[in-house]
């Protein structure tokens, strides 16, 4: 990862002329922590129906935002103009907002210390920047995934888009911490319909492809075999739209890591947000069944179930080398043996749960926000001891589903209580596959459905798929977060019938 | 100093060459405060200004649209010249489009377009942190946020046309829990400009809920008569007027087509209850014109500058408009229909919510919804969360708190045409969908078997 991949633009702005200006202004000012960061977001998105161009826009953000702590209160403070005196004052607004703040504000401010990081930068791992492509290449290549699914049999209608980022973020703090960093991300999408007329009815069949942290060559054949699918999906979406509807019950379920990664994130991921699990997004996102009091003694699932927090794995969306605390970035267990023993944590909630460093989950989505705790890529290891396949997995079941790709989801304001569909289903007989079934969701209970963990694939089954715009936080903010995880079996989870439950 | 928004427009509408343009400049104002566990957690006031350029460009036979929206100053007019530049070559690229359209006469005057930003302060809470400094430090557990924006627009397109529109967009929502967290209550309320807002009265409705608490019961999920008060009803309508695109319907693809078409004039229900969307609603206004930064289903870059007129998505209980850009309404031989920034569902009775629960032998009363999601886009099944306060009905009283929450899976068609009861239309709070749509009037909805699938002990 040669530094001199990081856009000559984004080096070339006044950054530490800007953060010595503000960062000054602050210590004068009283400040026991500051730190600036300056970020350039540009995204393009790309979007086709049925081969033709409806929509191109491309948008930039930019920005500097000051943080401070004065006399144990937090202050932030951002704008859009990028000149010293600009810089002075915000920092001058940030300190004002943490003195104004100081008479409501109960709990002072007490940070994990973190080793100062000075001069380093970091790089994201990709081929080709995606803003660097022509956006005539973008919509070439979108109409000619088009074309080839239309020109299928039973396809009537294509639904094909992509959106590209390119994150550019400086931070400086007044310990001497300073990164400059870049990351891209990509995200592909492709949905084939069949309508029949005369029935009223309508199915659709999406590619599996996630978000990836890669670049243009994600499109072109790296990381994911579009000719393969792009082949695959009129035939799958002909087989869904004959197939039958789903008799509701208990089944086994083997869930790939297509339909898995969305329940993680959902029943682990938020579950494990350390301002969540003590109260901070109560009244939004929700808490969290796993409150603090139970670390260390939660049975959050079965003793296969070992579940990672990291900001470093490959291609990861959440992955960057330094979070917005100046903290470098690490992987820790959230859930170890079925146990649960550990949060995502930033430099304020670290100290609170008595560790002496910050795992690294701090984020702001822009230079106009304040960080927040937001999701690392949060994934479930596979089998250390057994390299089993997904086929494997499937001959352990007499009567069950193989469930692909993820489509609806929801859980509750604990992140107890959810229901996921997805994209096929096929039924499970006697260990072998019998054609799909529509209409199926399954809906259990967090510890329930971990605690049902059957058998976990093996390290060749482990795949990294994710989500571009997870929410949090009023006002919201939007973050990109990956999920690592092997196909997994479930035993004896429960499955509505999707028709039955609209009548 | 950054050029003012009215000379950008200018500006860029002034680069030579291209088929048409539009330019819109936003500029926000806002301020919030948010606070947790009885203390304030953060506040403060922010403004941004983004520039976005729609060029229009010949290619080949044919028209091509590209969007460049920019965050990042402007330091000058010559900084203009770039975005247009980058806009027009967005376009080329993208090639020809097939929702091309001449863009919209100008057919109003707008007096206010010479007018600076609107603004806000963190003053306008200034009344509501004083009501808040006497709630927060009572028994209960306060959670809550409240957030303020004003947006100033400014369209200007080669076809003539010059609006401005000042958008203020205000909430507020308190979450109220007992001290041992065992029950929780919510309410909210949108506004304009806080002045009608009274954080003690929300708190003190708030607090009486939780009053309800002091019988719990646990109740199997199932069928129940349900009373699903405004809030509900909002954020069950938007899920299903953000269906009602034409295009889908047209071709087969959505929960109102039918065989021969889409389903326009079919009834939904026996109650004659009409769903709008009316720039002019007292109090719920909106911009009354299109500025479009991308086109898709029911929207077009094409459309910038058209005025919006009020439409009737469902009129006395039936379906009858869908969304179509100008383009879209020729192609399907209909009407130009945009969508709207508020939505008013009227033609229920006087009965207020209380009322209902008056009407009610055995039933659910809600408090509001939550993690709604579609299930399957043919028959637009949701489901979803009851959340902050399940309430059992008997004998026309609340006589317990539920002492769990249930995930629900059912259809908002479905609730229009079960509905037995709709009462008064009053201006609400959708909980789940207040970050994007708060222009919002609904009637509580009786609903005779609303489908609880399963309990939820998340609280």
């Amino acid at each position: 990862m040669a530094p001199d991949r990081i856009d000559p633009a984004f080096r070339a702005l006044p950054l530490h002329r800007l953060a010595d200006a503000a960062l000054s202004r602050a210590r004068e000012l009283g400040a026991t922590h500051a730190d600036v960061r300056i970020e350039r977001i540009e995204s393009q998105s790309v979007d086709l129906r049925d081969a033709g161009v409806t929509s191109v826009i491309d948008a930039t953000t930019v920005g500097i935002g000051v943080r401070v702590v004065v006399d144990g209160t937090w202050g932030f403070a951002a704008h859009v103009e990028l000149t010293p005196e600009r810089a002075v004052a915000t920092a001058e607004r940030a300190v004002g907002v943490a003195r104004a703040l100081a008479p409501v504000a109960r709990e002072r401010v007490e940070r994990a210390d973190e080793p100062v990081h000075a001069g380093v930068e970091w790089c994201s791992d990709y081929a080709v920047d995606p803003l660097s492509v022509p956006i005539a290449d973008k919509v070439a290549l979108l109409g000619d995934w088009s074309r080839r699914l239309l020109d299928a049999d039973g396809v009537d209608h294509v639904q094909a888009g992509l959106a590209v980022v390119r994150e550019n973020k400086f931070y400086a703090d007044l310990r001497g911490t300073s990164t400059v960093q870049q990351r891209v991300r990509t995200a592909p999408g492709l949905t084939a319909t069949t309508v029949d007329r005369g029935n009223g009815t309508f199915e659709t069949m999406s590619s599996l492809a996630p978000p990836a942290g890669r670049g243009w060559e994600y499109v072109t054949g790296t990381g994911w075999d579009w000719d393969d699918e792009i082949a695959r999906l009129p035939g799958w979406l002909a087989e869904k739209a004959a197939a039958p509807s789903v008799e509701p019950g208990r089944y086994d379920l083997v869930i790939d890591p297509s339909n898995l990664w969305l329940t993680i994130h959902e029943s682990v991921g938020h579950a494990t947000e350390y301002d969540r699990a003590i109260g901070y997004e109560a009244a939004y996102a929700g808490t969290s069944f796993a409150t603090p009091d139970l670390l260390g003694s939660l049975r959050y699932g079965s003793e296969r179930m070992h579940v990672t927090g990291d900001r470093t794995v490959p291609h990861g969306l959440a992955t960057v080398g330094y979070d917005d605390d100046g903290v470098a970035t690490t992987e820790w267990d959230l859930v170890r043996d079925g146990v649960l023993v550990g949060y995502q944590l930033d430099r304020t909630f670290a100290p609170r749960l008595g560790l002496a460093r910050s795992n690294g989950c701090a984020y702001a989505d822009s230079p106009h926000h304040v960080p927040l705790q937001r999701m690392a890529n949060v994934s479930l290891r596979p089998d250390p001891t057994a390299d089993r396949t997904t086929d494997d997995l499937i001959a352990h079941v007499d009567d069950g589903i193989y469930i692909v790709g993820d489509r609806s989801w929801s859980i509750d304001m604990q992140r107890s209580n959810f229901q996921f569909t997805g994209q096929r289903f096929y039924r499970i007989r006697n260990g072998e596959l019998a054609g799909q079934l529509r209409d199926v969701a399954y809906q259990s209970v967090t510890t329930d459905f971990w605690g049902s963990l059957a058998a976990v694939g093996g390290p060749s089954t482990w795949r990294l798929y994710g989500a571009m715009n997870c929410g949090k936080g009023q006002p919201g903010q939007s973050a990109p977060v990956g999920h690592g995880c092997p196909p997994a079996l479930f035993r004896q989870v429960r499955v509505l019938n999707t028709r039955e439950e609209a009548e | 100093m950054s050029p003012a928004p009215q000379d950008i427009v200018e500006r860029a509408l002034a680069v030579p060459g291209g088929a048409g343009r539009g330019v819109v400049v936003t500029e926000t104002s806002e301020a919030v405060l948010r606070w947790a566990n009885s203390t304030m957690t953060t506040n403060g006031h922010s403004t941004a200004r983004a520039v976005s350029v729609v060029a229009l460009e010949p290619v080949g036979a044919g028209t091509a649209a590209g969007v460049v929206s920019s965050g990042a100053p402007v330091p000058d007019l010559a900084a203009v010249d770039e975005l247009v530049a980058a806009a027009r070559q967005a376009a080329r690229d993208a090639g020809p489009a097939r929702d091309v359209a001449a863009l919209p006469e100008p057919d109003v005057d707008d007096p206010g377009w010479d007018e600076g930003p609107a603004e806000t302060s963190i003053g306008v809470f200034a009344r509501l942190a004083d009501g808040l400094a006497e709630v927060l430090p009572g028994p209960q557990r306060h959670y809550g946020f409240a957030s303020h924006d004003v947006t100033t627009v400014w369209l200007g397109t080669s076809a003539g046309v010059r609006r401005r529109w000042v958008q203020p967009t205000g909430s507020i929502e308190l979450n109220v829990k007992t001290p041992d967290l065992t029950s929780s209550a919510w309410t909210g309320a949108s506004t304009a400009d806080f002045a009608d807002v009274d954080v003690v009265a929300l708190a003190g409705e708030a607090t009486a809920r939780l009053g309800w608490g002091a019988r719990r019961v646990a109740l199997p999920a199932g069928r129940y008569e349900t009373l699903l008060p405004p809030s509900a009803v909002a954020d069950l309508m938007l899920l299903m007027v953000w269906s009602m695109e034409g295009r889908p319907a047209q071709e087969g693809r959505s929960a109102f087509a039918g065989p021969d078409g889409p389903r326009m004039g079919e009834r939904l229900g026996r109650l004659p209850l009409t769903l709008a969307s009316d720039p002019a609603a007292p109090g719920l206004e909106f911009a009354p014109f299109v500025s479009a930064l991308h086109s898709g289903d029911g929207i077009s870059v094409f459309d910038n500058g058209a005025s919006i007129r009020r439409v009737d998505w469902l009129r006395d209980g039936a379906v009858h408009e869908l969304a179509y850009s100008r383009a879209e309404a020729a192609e399907f031989g209909t009407r130009f229909a945009p969508p709207g920034d508020n939505l008013l569902l009227t033609g229920g009775s006087d009965a207020g919510l209380a009322d209902l629960v008056a009407g009610t032998q055995r039933g659910l009363l809600l408090t509001c919804l939550w993690y709604i999601r579609e299930v399957d886009p043919a028959t637009l099944l949701l489901t979803g969360l009851t959340r902050d306060g399940v309430y059992l009905v008997e004998g026309g009283e609340v006589v317990a708190e539920v002492e769990h929450n249930f995930r629900f899976n059912h259809s908002p068609l479905d609730v229009l045409r079960e509905a037995t009861d709709v009462g008064a239309t009053e201006r609400t709070l959708p909980r789940e969908w207040k970050d994007w749509f708060t222009r919002v009037a609904m009637p509580p909805i009786r609903v005779p078997a609303f489908n609880m699938s399963s309990v939820s002990l998340g609280r």
